[in-house]
């Protein structure tokens, strides 16, 4: 097959111009910045910055606390993106073989996606508001004195409801088209050579999703980390010190509460270099075993 | 092995169509029954509601005098070759043809040998390994049978099983799904709309036109005798010619006086001739203008007016043809007549 190309050089570079520019004023500069102050101590009121070394980084590895919100943010993380999964594939693979009202369903399904996530999390909190939140109603009917903002696992069992019911949409799409995507024949030629629905699950409709559910598993891994921010500090605003908090939240309350701008670039690099090498393994080691047609 | 029974057999879709009529049938153990008709004319609704994929909203379906209405698709003991194959994509050719059994507890060891007997049959030993994707139209078709014919399954269903390849593949296929139902004597249901296709196929041809059977008979009596003029303008390729005519004084009369053939009554009628069973001479008594000449190798194909109305007559490459006036003869006993409201035989 002859490939399009151009013929000259400069019209590509052009073209990409406005990215490159994007990516560079967004990320790469202020990367490289986060990188240049992750070694200074600065001065709180701004009055000038004092070379440590990697003190900033020892300091990180010696605190238990910073230690702490790793592990919050690995189970966090682990949760999140499971129950987002799990219950968006559920969801789509009924939703899929609903014939009549279809399109009705599958609005109402992918309606939480159009709300941003501090709205999800104000509605997090009325929903588990102390006095008259139906959900603190319902956990309380089961004998669970729920205690949003007060009680650590409280707190956290309310951002990991609030994070999973924001991202199911997203993921519910996704798995919504690529069922559709699935020949129609396929499932049927399935249905004669197998019984069992399940067993047809497992055997044809789940490997022929898995792409998609590959592609989720980075997206959803990816809002967990980082784009859940906008939940958590609804859900724990003003309260976050015995709060639980993900990594990301304790770069912005190192940095813009505690004014401790040379720790929180540490971290800021410490998550640049995780994310880094969350993505080669994801690349390298899944993907290869993933069918693509 | 089985002999399959529709009873009144209906199909009504939630929106209210109808796109099978009340059909009844039988089919003989070990019998090739080819379902032929246009699009939207029912065929693969009939043959997916044997196969258990649409439900039959009334009537009733038998497979060896067992009612099967409310069956599951993998419990009525048939295989079903797909018009695009259906392969599943993440399965090697050797999973693929092996599925139906693994789900149906058979021992691996019997199941490797049933696929290994199937792939040798079918000359798929050498790509037992490789994924769909990596296999050619012709080879994806052989695996789809091969999933078949492994199950070793009481009824085959072909829903156009050779409309996704070349013409000349289509051909090699033909002839080799028609010479494995032979070997294995499996009654075998077959939906396609290339009429050739159902020729030459087909222990007995069903035609059917917007959910009704026009006419069940074998190639021979739907190509010599069809039952209506949608049988006779469907099958054979060019269709038979269909022009206005009436009876009069024991003969077949056109244009006002000219006699065509002997038959009996009266009353104007549509009268159908094959192109093939007219014959040109000098001295013959009926005129013929010559338009155009298709000229196909091993025959010619003269379209052209008969009394004013389009006629097609199909000659031997022997006949040398050349645009222009002509005469022609009707071969006895070829006239098929239609009564010209109902479209039926007479």
């Amino acid at each position: 097959m002859k490939r399009a190309g151009f013929t000259t050089t400069w019209l590509p570079i052009l073209l990409l111009v406005p990215q490159l520019l994007i990516i560079a004023v967004f990320f790469y500069w202020p990367a490289v910045h986060a990188l240049q102050s992750s070694f200074y101590l600065q001065d709180p009121f701004g009055f000038g910055s004092t070379y440590v070394g990697l003190e900033n980084y020892t300091d990180l590895a010696q605190s238990s606390e910073y230690l702490k919100i790793t592990r919050f943010t690995v189970v966090f993380t682990l949760l999140v993106t499971f129950f987002s999964l799990a219950l968006a594939l559920l969801l789509a693979v009924k939703a899929d073989t609903v014939i009549r009202g279809a399109r009705t369903y599958r609005t109402l399904l992918m309606w939480v996606y159009a709300v941003a996530p501090p709205v999800a999390g104000f509605i997090g909190l009325l929903m588990f508001n102390q006095s008259w939140g139906p959900l603190t109603d319902i956990a309380r009917a089961i004998g669970w004195d729920f205690k949003l903002g007060v009680n650590f696992n409280d707190t956290a069992t309310a951002m990991v409801i609030v994070s999973v019911w924001k991202q199911v949409p997203v993921n519910f799409i996704f798995f919504l088209s690529g069922l559709q995507s699935i020949p129609k024949s396929v499932r049927e030629a399935a249905l004669i050579d197998n019984r069992s629905a399940s067993g047809r699950f497992w055997d044809v409709t789940f490997p022929l999703l898995a792409p998609t559910g590959f592609f989720l598993l980075i997206i959803n891994i990816t809002y967990a980390l980082f784009d859940t921010f906008g939940i958590i500090d609804t859900l724990v605003k003003g309260e976050p010190g015995n709060n639980p908090m993900t990594l990301v939240y304790k770069v912005y309350v190192d940095g813009f509460r505690g004014n401790d701008l040379g720790g929180s670039s540490a971290q800021s690099v410490v998550l640049m270099v995780l994310v880094l090498a969350l993505t080669v393994f994801q690349f390298r080691l899944v993907e290869r075993r993933i069918h693509y047609t | 092995m089985a002999q399959v029974s529709l009873n009144n057999i209906r199909k009504i879709y939630a929106n209210g169509y109808e796109a099978v009529t009340p059909t009844s049938f039988d089919i003989a153990d070990g019998e090739f029954v080819v379902l032929v008709g246009p699009s939207g004319c029912g065929k693969s609704t009939l043959l997916r509601m044997v196969a258990g994929l649409e439900d039959i909203t009334e009537g009733v379906l038998s497979i060896n005098d067992r009612q099967v209405n409310h069956v599951d698709p993998a419990d009525r003991d048939i295989a079903m070759v797909f018009q695009n194959y259906a392969l599943y994509p993440h399965m090697t050719v050797r999973k693929n043809i092996g599925y139906g059994l693994k789900n149906r507890k058979i021992p691996a060891d019997m199941i490797e040998s049933k696929v290994q007997e199937a792939a040798k049959m079918l000359n798929l030993t050498d790509y037992l390994d490789r994924k769909p994707s990596q296999l050619s139209g012709g080879q994806r078709q052989r695996v789809a049978m091969g999933r078949a014919v492994v199950r070793d399954p009481a009824l085959f269903l072909f829903d156009e099983p050779l409309s996704n390849l070349d013409a000349k593949l289509r051909h090699q296929m033909r002839i080799e799904i028609k010479a494995l139902q032979r070997r294995l004597g499996v009654t075998s249901i077959y939906v396609t709309h290339d009429q050739v296709e159902a020729m030459t196929m087909a222990d007995r041809i069903i035609v059917l036109n917007e959910g009704r059977i026009e006419q069940i008979g074998t190639p021979a009596e739907i190509y010599h005798a069809p039952a209506s003029t949608f049988v006779a303008s469907f099958m054979g390729a060019p269709p038979m010619n269909l022009i206005d005519a009436r009876l009069a004084d024991g003969q077949i009369m056109i244009n006002g006086n000219t006699a065509l053939a002997p038959a009996q009554g009266t009353g104007a009628i549509t009268l159908g001739i094959r192109p093939e069973d007219v014959e040109i001479h000098d001295d013959a008594p009926i005129h013929f203008h010559v338009d155009i000449v298709e000229e196909l190798g091993a025959h010619r194909l003269l379209h052209g007016q008969l009394a004013d109305q389009d006629f097609t007559i199909h000659v031997g490459k022997d006949v040398a043809a050349t645009p222009g006036a002509t005469r022609i003869a009707i071969k006895p006993d070829c006239c098929c007549l239609f009564d010209p409201e109902t479209g039926k035989a007479l």
